[in-house]
């Protein structure tokens, strides 16, 4: 099952599935389950959580090639530092969304909040309503692809990866930015320091119709979008550059 | 030689180092950065004595009566709390501030007298974490290098808040410290002058954290001790912030504790010293009645083990040094005059760690000058010195009647001066007096 | 640090259990504020020319029946105390700026929580679960509520210091966040007769918000003064009479989540206060935009 397909419906059930609902199951239960099929080790592939209530670091510290869908609202940290696994969250997530993700897929019906995302060092975020502020904050590798907004300090400090959003960026977007690169289709409030505006190129465009498609994406045109990217004035530290710091 | 005459004098407030300064600043329009803690006279452990035995106090034998010197870390919690042989660990220093070498060396020597390293603002290296027995990871708001595999691989978790150097700022490394290792570890462009940010870039607040703890314990299955780390500042509050967030152990680092780049305003002039921050740090644990519940490690300035008595006397659980094991290394060493002369010091002087061309192959990422340094020798160095703070340390506690080092306690000790008694609520020697105690 | 709640009823089944809401969003915020916990509750107005107290004694045998015969002599009728744990609220036929100055000055020993028409503030040590039980909180019936739960940061564990603090006639404040400029601001508004009792910084906020409106701003405006004039971090709900207004400064490094549906408009810092709510599942949920005053009435008869 390719990443762009199941990412709005519910995945297709044909194999066996573990059902925890965490309305009688600790989460600490849940988390060493999922930890223990780590290394390969047997162990359903297919897991459904009920009733997250909001709890915070549901399916964290993932280390295998599992596929969770979560029914309902997530607290913080949901799909922590995932590492090979697939996590789907039916429903809004809290702050700090699949942070420092290593690989893997994350996706979230609703709407994600602050830092989502946050210090990510590979795999895709996919969010299909909007993400508040800092989404993709230190971002360090991770791909995202937000259907809907992004909130302030987006993209700040962003190292490396590529973010995607197909509605509106808020204030100081890509503030500090380092060799990331940022896609927007809708309006940016304001760009961060050492943040500009980058031509769109041939090869930019390629890169935003794949990302666009991985997040099962059909009915953006790469063409729509802006890129924006590190004017690169602040990586040595000089005086002229002093009302930046 | 001419002389200079007699009848010049130079001003306390203007003198030459505040002069060059200036000048500096004038020519170069930016602010000076430099390595180690801060270097002017701050009230300190040296202000305080121990009282040893008496008639009425009687001393261990040394070598036949023992006294013990191991340490737990991270009872609270943790599954697998540290076990330390001895109550001093390395503090964190990260490859890329430091050699690979000279980190290899560190975890050599903690590993040969049983103690501890840690992390620093870079990730994990496979030769800290081979050499190393004991690693302690930090999770810094840069996040550099940060992953689950390393996490998993660590001995305890140290979240850092702040440090003593720079309470309130982020890391910093220079372009010329930037090679292609430590660029392709922190994802940043090799040769460019890295920025830090300052807080965490997914949570804020003692509530946060909280929540940030939770989830570092959920991604280890509850194993390791969390530690939480801060720079002094208002630390009888951040200390029971950080109980109450969930921390099993509390490193509490003074303004005398050391960094490898940050300006020098902020190394000389934002926090408080580690005398006051230990004595704070013991008080707010003890209010909460978690005294050696949740322990307590006190770094910035620790050079002897008359120091780390003092502070095991004031109610630290454990020390940690940085700067100290540098130098136990071989930096500022006198051999090296030649060579820092050219770079425009001198042994003693040396702090332009900033710079990665420490002659010393300590705080340089040159392949060259890295390749000076013996991470054999400097294991071997480490452990010695490691060796002598314990028996110093042991030596004084044994004078003081105790079997174990944890059992010096604050009434073992007086101070020199009215500042020294009142920031570790001792009494001035030969007095009752504590100052500040009952509204005097 | 903290958490806050907010509850506004659209519907009689809600009012009718607003305590019982209250009570469970309170629980769900105890991890995140374990030190004391608080509510502001609007409920049961006073009739026109009386208004209510909620004092607040130290002592466990306060006599309350004295009070309030107290107050009969000075004002009229017959008040009756009605008491939760170590709180009273008494109704005096009288108009609550006079009601109050009066118990300020005849009993320096109480503690005044709040006055207006139908506020109700209550706040105590210990630990939300504690508070809720001690208070009868799931009892309550009213239009619209606070609650705060409180890990203090610089300032002692007192009642006191716990939040919401009021702000004037009606009018309270709870918070999440740490204020940087706190201590010359207090100076300031202490030269411009306002009172402080404690060393918070959430005190300070609360004060300044009294201060602008006595000199005639809106809420709308004071909050908005607030972004200029208070700076740190914070997540501030302000309950007023007819409802409650919700302001994020514009770093907003500290959580909000609001939520509303048919029923009711609820406001937490995390999602985990809402989820317990009916219909929270379906209801539209949302992140306030920093430094934008988010604000719900009910409509004006």
């Amino acid at each position: 099952m390719g990443a762009g397909e199941g990412l709005t419906a519910g995945a297709a059930q044909t194999t066996a599935v573990e059902v925890v609902d965490l309305a009688v199951t600790p989460l600490r239960e849940l988390n060493q389950r999922l930890h223990d099929l780590a290394g390969g080790r047997p162990g359903t592939r297919h897991w459904r959580v009920l009733n997250p209530n909001g709890a915070h670091a549901v399916a964290c510290g993932i280390d295998a090639d599992v596929e969770v869908e979560v029914a309902g609202h997530v607290g913080y940290y949901c799909a922590g530092m995932n590492q090979l696994g697939t996590v789907r969250v039916h429903g809004n997530a809290g702050p700090g969304l699949a942070e420092n993700i290593m690989s893997g897929l994350v996706v979230v019906d609703g709407n994600a909040s602050q830092s989502a995302a946050a210090t990510g060092r590979g795999g895709l975020v996919a969010v299909n309503g909007d993400a508040a502020a800092r989404c993709g904050i230190s971002m360090k590798g991770v791909d995202i692809v937000v259907r809907g907004s992004v909130g302030h300090l987006s993209g700040f400090m962003a190292q490396t990866g590529r973010l995607v959003v197909c509605g509106d960026a808020g204030e100081a977007l890509g503030d500090s930015i380092y060799e990331a690169r940022i896609y927007v289709r809708g309006d940016v409030a304001g760009l961060g320091a050492d943040c500009v505006e980058k031509q769109l190129r041939e090869e930019h465009v390629a890169e935003l119709r794949d990302l666009l498609a991985r997040a099962g994406i059909e009915d953006a045109d790469p063409a729509d979008f802006r890129r924006y990217g590190s004017a690169r004035e602040l990586y040595s530290f000089k005086v002229d550059n002093a009302g930046s710091y | 030689m001419a002389s200079r005459p007699w009848n010049l004098r130079e001003s306390a407030l203007f003198d030459r180092t505040v002069i060059a300064e200036i000048q500096r600043a004038a020519r170069e329009g930016i602010y000076d950065i430099r390595g180690f803690g801060a270097k002017r006279a701050l009230p300190h452990f040296d202000d305080l004595l121990l009282l040893g035995a008496s008639v009425s106090r009687y001393p261990l034998e040394g070598y036949r009566e023992r006294c013990e010197t191991n340490v737990t870390l991270g009872t609270r919690f943790a599954r697998r709390p540290l076990e330390l042989k001895i109550p001093v660990t390395i503090a964190g220093m990260s490859f890329g501030a430091l050699s690979a070498p000279a980190k290899e060396a560190l975890g050599r020597g903690a590993s040969e007298v049983g103690t501890s390293t840690t992390t620093g603002d870079g990730g994990m290296t496979p030769e800290e974490r081979e050499h190393s027995k004991i690693l302690v990871y930090q999770l810094l708001p840069s996040r550099y290098g940060m992953n689950p595999d390393d996490l998993r691989k660590a001995d305890a978790i140290e979240v850092v808040v702040g440090q003593g150097a720079k309470p309130g700022g982020g890391g910093m490394l220079l372009g010329h410290k930037i090679s292609d290792r430590v660029a392709e570890m922190r994802d940043l462009p090799k040769g460019i002058d890295q920025r830090s940010a300052s807080r965490h870039p997914d949570w804020t607040g003692p509530d946060d954290l909280e929540i940030k703890i939770g989830e570092l314990r959920e991604i280890t299955d509850w194993e390791k001790p969390v530690f939480v780390k801060v720079g002094a500042t208002r630390t009888y509050y951040d200390v029971q912030l950080a109980v109450k967030a969930g921390a099993d152990v509390i490193v509490v680092d003074g303004m005398q504790g050391g960094t490898a780049a940050t300006q020098n305003v902020f190394i000389e002039h934002v926090g408080i010293p580690t005398l006051p921050a230990v004595r704070l740090a013991v008080d707010a644990l003890t209010e909460l009645d978690m005294h050696r519940q949740v322990q307590l490690v006190v770094s910035g300035g620790i050079r002897t083990g008359a120091d780390v008595a003092k502070a095991l006397a004031l109610g630290a659980d454990a020390v940690s040094i940085g700067t100290a094991a540098l130098i136990a290394m071989g930096d500022n060493s006198p051999e090296l005059e030649e060579e820092y002369a050219r770079i425009g010091s001198s042994a003693g002087y040396y702090d332009d760690w900033q710079a990665g061309r420490d002659p010393a192959g300590i705080s340089t990422q040159e392949d060259e000058l890295a390749a000076r340094f013996d991470p054999v020798l400097g294991g071997r160095r480490i452990a010695n010195y490691l060796r002598v703070l314990t028996l110093e340390t042991q030596t004084l506690a044994r004078a003081c009647g105790k079997s174990h080092v944890h059992n010096l306690e604050p009434e073992d000790l007086v101070a020199l001066t009215v500042e020294a008694a009142a920031m570790a609520r001792v009494p001035l020697a030969g007095t009752d007096w504590i100052p500040g105690r009952n509204g005097d | 640090m903290c958490g806050i709640v907010g509850l506004f009823a659209k519907t009689t089944e809600i009012e009718d259990s607003l305590g019982t809401h209250l009570s469970a969003m309170l629980g769900q915020m105890s991890d995140r504020g374990p030190d004391s916990a608080g509510v502001a509750v609007y409920r049961d107005p006073a009739p026109p020319g009386a208004s209510k107290l909620t004092l607040f004694s130290a002592d466990p045998l306060q006599d309350w029946d004295a009070l309030s015969a107290e107050l009969g002599n000075r004002f009229g009728g017959s008040p009756q105390a009605s008491i939760r744990s170590s709180h009273a609220v008494v109704v005096v036929d009288a108009e609550a700026a006079e009601a109050e100055a009066w118990v300020r000055g005849a009993h320096p020993e109480l503690r005044v929580m709040s006055a207006g028409q139908a506020i109700e503030i209550y706040k105590e040590t210990g630990r939300p679960e504690e508070f809720v039980r001690r208070f009868a909180l799931g009892d309550f019936r009213g239009s619209h509520a606070l609650g705060h739960t409180r890990m203090a940061t610089e300032s002692r564990v007192t009642t006191e210091g716990s939040h919401p603090f009021s702000t004037g006639l009606d009018l309270c404040l709870v918070h999440n966040g740490s204020l940087s400029n706190h201590n010359r601001l207090r100076e300031t508004l202490r030269r411009e007769g306002i009172d402080f009792q404690t060393e918070n910084d959430t005190e300070v906020a609360a004060g300044y918000l009294a201060w602008r409106i006595r000199e005639g701003a809106s809420l709308e405006e004071a909050l908005d003064g607030s972004l200029e004039d208070l700076d740190g971090f914070y997540t501030f709900l302000v309950g007023t009479v007819d409802g409650f207004a919700v302001l994020r400064d514009p770093i907003a490094c500290k959580p909000a989540v609001l939520a509303e549906t048919d029923d009711w408009v609820a406001m937490g810092s995390e999602w985990r206060a809402i989820s317990v709510l009916p219909g929270a599942a379906e209801a539209r949920s949302w992140e306030p935009v920093p430094g934008v005053v988010y604000a719900w009435e009910r409509a004006k008869v």
